[in-house]
């Protein structure tokens, strides 16, 4: 598969600090990439490097073909990427139908799309035109991926989907983000739970004191319990 | 209002409330006869568009703005000069509008492009900057504006009080010119209002609420923050210009007083915390309650102060003397920023909700 994002010797500062220090690796078109590592390694910061959200120091980020590292966040949003933040960002003013009408842009909302979407999320047909600020913290997070997926994009950059939700909730949005695998959109995944990043990733890319550490195929990973251990510092049993 | 933007008032008091206030301004030459009643009702039409155009920056874009009256003023100039300098006639209001506009939307473009890059607050600031140089310009170019003493000047003979429509009288109320301005006042500033309504209801006043709750999200989402606030900018200043045209044409005089000070500036501000920020209909409440205030309460506590003098009760005579109105009107401003931190309409709503 030939790379749709490519980062290369990516450094960001945020104020006085160094949060990336040369971060390189690939996404695959058609793919789910993970980007795992423990807590403070920038996986966030990466992500909103890419978007445009912190500016990245040094380095290069191309989207297929096209350099994005120096375009504002609207145009590189608009080139097809779709961000999903950790703060089950939704826009609380607003209803649940507006949240996504707005995430269409210039497009009117696509019924099949649409029903495709209520299939996972059955809460956002229900809350249709409830506030947003109203909902669960699960429904939150359910119309934040939502609002990701109406329109179809290139890639997806998706920050901690399942973090502090419910079991149950989880098990709806690893059964999303599998079927948007299946349908060949390209994802970038930042995840801690290790069970779904597992279910969901085709290959798996490690970060530590910001850069990449390892790369390669989640299947080679997953089986590989000691790396796990050397990298993420789990074990795999406690994640059962 | 509903048919034309879809934006209900969400709340049985607050749609009676509305509903009372259109009413008494629909019929207020009728209702409520004499020239002071009159005034006030213009004015709080007047106010009512001017603050509803405020909130559409400080309620639905989150931008505080310290130039409001900058462009009521140059709206309110642009009439007053052009009827002033080339006579009384409906082509000089025209003409005087057609300046002021564009004037008022080229100066908040370039103030919205240089300035709403950064942050909010520097956008403030630089608000405040040019509306402070405004006001000293229009003060000191006194062959042109008539600096502090401003400029009274004639309008089109059919607005004027002596002007009779038709002999005779409706419900006891002569149709002159008076009350025919005062419903140009009306009817402008309904359609200005149902404009606005219509503008925060449409996918562009989204944007602006998904912006004022979290501009990189908006961002994130492929909205360029920069243009929608400089749009809405731009919308608010033509607003504002539009009502200080109606502001001139209602007065019939044009100074810094009526039109620049910053004295309206505070005013704009505490009508729409009062009404509600980010409702729209806020403004109607909110200037309809603090211009009844500004221009009953001192009266009112007249009658308070002169009662309790008559009673012999100690210190409340001078408590209530009508010259600490203002002393009134700030406590009541307090208390209502205290038990209403929504304004009047976030509350009413909060109320429906929960019932």
């Amino acid at each position: 598969m030939s790379p749709l994002l490519t980062l290369t010797g990516v450094h960001t500062h945020i104020g006085r600090y160094h949060i990336l220090q040369g971060v390189d690796f690939t996404v695959p078109e058609g793919e789910t990439t993970m980007l795992l590592g423990r807590n403070g390694a920038g996986k966030t910061t990466t992500l909103r490097t890419i978007m445009g959200l912190w500016r990245a120091s040094a380095g290069s980020i191309r989207l297929a073909e096209r350099a994005i590292e120096k375009d504002a966040t609207p145009d590189i949003s608009r080139a097809g990427l779709a961000y999903v933040p950790e703060t089950m960002a939704v826009f609380s003013d607003l209803t649940v139908r507006e949240n996504l009408v707005l995430a269409a842009r210039d497009a009117a909302l696509d019924d099949t799309r649409l029903a495709w979407i209520f299939g996972f999320f059955p809460a956002l047909k229900k809350f249709w035109l409830s506030r947003a600020g109203t909902l669960s913290g699960g429904q939150k997070q359910m119309l934040s991926i939502a609002r990701a997926i109406v329109e179809p994009r290139r890639l997806l950059l998706i920050d901690e989907p399942t973090k502090g939700l419910a079991p149950a909730i989880v098990g709806a949005l690893v059964e999303c983000l599998m079927e948007i695998k299946r349908g060949g959109t390209t994802v970038l995944l930042v995840e801690q739970n290790f069970r779904v990043a597992q279910a969901v990733g085709d290959r798996v890319c490690v970060m530590d004191n910001g850069r990449i550490v390892h790369a390669g195929a989640m299947a080679e990973f997953a089986g590989d319990e000691g790396l796990q251990q050397k990298l993420l510092g789990l074990s795999l049993d406690t994640h059962q | 209002m509903m048919i034309l933007s879809g934006d209900k008032p969400r709340s049985l008091v607050l749609s009676v409330l509305l509903a009372a206030v259109f009413l008494a301004l629909a019929f207020a030459p009728f209702l409520f006869p004499g020239s002071k009643p009159l005034n006030v009702a213009a004015k709080i039409c007047i106010f009512a568009l001017l603050v509803a155009s405020y909130d559409l920056l400080l309620g639905y874009t989150g931008i505080v703005s310290f130039a409001h009256t900058m462009f009521f003023g140059i709206g309110s100039y642009g009439v007053a000069l052009a009827l002033f300098n080339y006579g009384p006639s409906w082509t000089m209001i025209v003409l005087g509008v057609l300046i002021a506009l564009p004037l008022a939307a080229v100066l908040a473009l370039a103030i919205g492009l240089f300035s709403l890059r950064v942050q909010a607050i520097f956008f403030s600031m630089v608000t405040l900057a040019v509306a402070s140089a405004f006001a000293v310009l229009a003060s000191q170019l006194s062959w042109l504006t008539g600096g502090e003493d401003g400029r009274s000047f004639q309008v089109p003979p059919a607005l004027r009080p002596g002007n009779r429509l038709f002999e005779g009288e409706i419900f006891g109320v002569a149709l002159n010119g008076r009350v025919v301005s005062y419903y140009l006042v009306f009817v402008a500033c309904l359609v200005l209002f149902l404009l606005l309504l219509r503008i925060v209801n449409s996918p562009f006043g989204r944007v602006l609420l998904a912006i004022r709750e979290n501009p990189f999200r908006a961002e994130a989402l492929g909205y360029r923050i920069v243009v929608h606030r400089t749009l809405a900018n731009v919308i608010a200043a033509l607003i504002a210009a539009a009502a200080g045209a109606l502001n001139a044409i209602w007065l019939h005089y044009t100074g810094p007083e009526t039109s620049l000070s910053f004295s309206i500036m505070l005013d704009i501000l505490v009508m729409v915390v009062i009404g509600g920020m980010g409702t729209m209909y806020g403004a109607v409440l909110g200037a309809a309650l603090y211009i009844l205030a500004q221009n009953y309460l001192q009266a009112l506590m007249g009658s308070v102060s002169s009662a309790a003098a008559s009673a012999g009760l100690p210190l409340v005579p001078g408590l209530f003397h009508p010259d600490r109105w203002l002393l009134w009107l700030g406590i009541l401003f307090i208390l209502s920023v205290r038990f209403f931190p929504t304004g009047i309409v976030g509350r009413l709503r909060q109320r429906a909700t929960k019932a």
